[in-house]
């Protein structure tokens, strides 16, 4: 290493320790920074211009104190749901039959991944049951080749995660059950006591 | 405890982790479009208005997906359901709830048509996500 003057090492490490608390400041301030600017302003969608363009409410306000999520819309839906932060309408015509299942399947032909589990209850929260039947899924377990390149292709599960629920990256979500803990069988899970 | 002021065996310069923060910094910058926003622009700007931006985000607050895709009968694939506006002046597709009853009236025209010129019709998303088949 190069001798250096007190001096210069002085102010090149205050300029280190500046630059430190520079990044740090900005990574923990990032989020309110973003806020801070209109996200509509240059998301290459809004045009600023339109005349209703500051009638439109931003998601980032729409979204203040729901609980966050890392993707997608960055937020929680099932638990904002669940939780009540959220009274989304189930219906429009006085008569239409709500349905929900509480049901779980687990699905195992995931090579080497995790097994997947899939609730039928927090699908039917927001869904019906004609969302997904016949069509992607047949009404029967294991009947309707569910294979993870058509999901990635944006069939199957892949209709809506990666369009409008969480994306397909989040593996881990959809293939949950481990298999070296899992004793059970493969299809529908026997109901959990509460 | 790092002590920054200690450390003389460093190997990136000040200058080196400034440039670096600034490539940091600005690769967080875009702002990009809101997941599962929906342009629809088959028929919008070749009659002279703005494109439509539907926002999934937005209605699923006050709408569960069963409502639009089963109650009303929106198909679940961009460009499958022939959304035009004669067709929601007569009370159909947006017009089955933009009609002064369950949401503002069509009247208020740019809360619709509020796209950039030369949006192509399909779903939007983060980094992420551009839609399926396109995660
Ligand atoms: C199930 C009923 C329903 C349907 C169908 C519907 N909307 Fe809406 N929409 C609403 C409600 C309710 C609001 C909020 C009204 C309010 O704030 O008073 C809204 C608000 C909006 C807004 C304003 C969002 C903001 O930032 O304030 C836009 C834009 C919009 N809708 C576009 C559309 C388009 C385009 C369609 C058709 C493709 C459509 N909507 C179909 C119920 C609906
Ligand atoms: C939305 C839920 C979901 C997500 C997210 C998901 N998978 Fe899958 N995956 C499935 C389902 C369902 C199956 C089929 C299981 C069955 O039929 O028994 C599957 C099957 C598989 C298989 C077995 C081989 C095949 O072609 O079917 C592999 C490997 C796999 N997934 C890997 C992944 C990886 C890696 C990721 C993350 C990039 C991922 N999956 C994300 C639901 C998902
Ligand atoms: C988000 C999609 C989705 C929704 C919504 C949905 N299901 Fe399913 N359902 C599935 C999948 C996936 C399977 C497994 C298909 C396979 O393994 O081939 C399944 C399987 C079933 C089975 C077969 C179980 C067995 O014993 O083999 C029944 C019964 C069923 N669903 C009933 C319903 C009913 C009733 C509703 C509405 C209340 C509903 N489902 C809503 C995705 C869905
Ligand atoms: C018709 C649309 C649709 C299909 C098809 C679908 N999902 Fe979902 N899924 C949703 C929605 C909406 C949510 C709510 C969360 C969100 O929007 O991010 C969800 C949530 C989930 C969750 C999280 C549940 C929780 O408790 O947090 C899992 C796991 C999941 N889906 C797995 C699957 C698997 C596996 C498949 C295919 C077998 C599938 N989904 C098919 C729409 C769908
Ligand atoms: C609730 C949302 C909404 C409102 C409000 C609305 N439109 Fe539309 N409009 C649409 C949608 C969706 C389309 C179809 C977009 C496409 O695919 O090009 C459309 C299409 C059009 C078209 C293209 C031609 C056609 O027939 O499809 C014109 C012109 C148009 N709208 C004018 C207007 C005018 C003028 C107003 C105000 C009086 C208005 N719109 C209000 C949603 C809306
Ligand atoms: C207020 C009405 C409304 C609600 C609520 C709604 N959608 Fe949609 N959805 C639409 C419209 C409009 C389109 C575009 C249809 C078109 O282009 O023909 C669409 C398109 C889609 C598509 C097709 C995407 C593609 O790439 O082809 C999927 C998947 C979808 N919605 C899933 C959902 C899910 C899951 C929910 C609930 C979390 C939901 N939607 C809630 C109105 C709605």
């Amino acid at each position: 290493m190069a001798i250096r003057s007190k001096k210069t090492q002085w102010v090149e490490n205050k300029l280190l320790l500046f630059v430190l608390l520079w990044i740090a400041g900005s990574v923990c301030c990032f989020v309110p920074a973003a806020n801070a600017k209109d996200v509509f302003a240059n998301d290459g969608l809004h045009d600023p211009q339109g005349p209703s363009f500051n009638e439109l409410q931003r998601p980032d306000a729409a979204f203040a104190g729901f609980p966050v999520d890392s993707v997608g819309n960055k937020v929680r839906w099932v638990q904002a749901l669940r939780d009540g932060i959220i009274t989304p309408r189930t219906n429009i015509v006085p008569d239409t039959t709500i349905k929900i299942l509480d049901m779980d399947l687990i699905l195992g032909n995931t090579g080497d991944n995790a097994y997947v589990r899939f609730p039928h209850r927090a699908h039917t929260e927001w869904l019906d049951c004609a969302n997904c039947h016949p069509d992607p899924f047949k009404e029967k377990f294991g009947t309707s080749g569910i294979k993870m390149g058509a999901i990635l292709e944006g069939k199957f599960c892949g209709k809506c995660h990666g369009a409008v629920a969480f994306p397909l990256t989040e593996c881990a979500r959809c293939h949950s059950v481990k298999p070296d803990t899992f004793r059970g069988k493969f299809g529908v899970q026997p109901v959990e006591k509460h | 405890m790092f002590n920054p002021l200690k450390n003389t065996n460093r190997t990136m310069t000040p200058l080196a982790l400034f440039v670096v923060a600034i490539i940091v910094l600005l690769s967080a910058s875009p702002v990009l479009a809101e997941y599962a926003d929906v342009v629809l622009n088959r028929h919008a700007e070749a009659e002279g208005v703005r494109p439509v931006i539907y926002p999934h985000w937005f209605h699923r607050i006050r709408f569960r997906c069963k409502v639009c895709h089963h109650e009303l009968g929106f198909q679940m694939k961009v460009g499958s359901n022939d959304i035009t506006m004669a067709a929601i002046l007569d009370g159909k597709f947006c017009g089955m709830c933009h009609n002064d009853e369950t949401a503002w009236g069509l009247e208020h025209c740019h809360r619709c048509h509020s796209g950039l010129p030369g949006l192509k019709t399909g779903i939007r998303g983060d980094n992420k996500a551009g839609g399926p088949g396109d995660y």
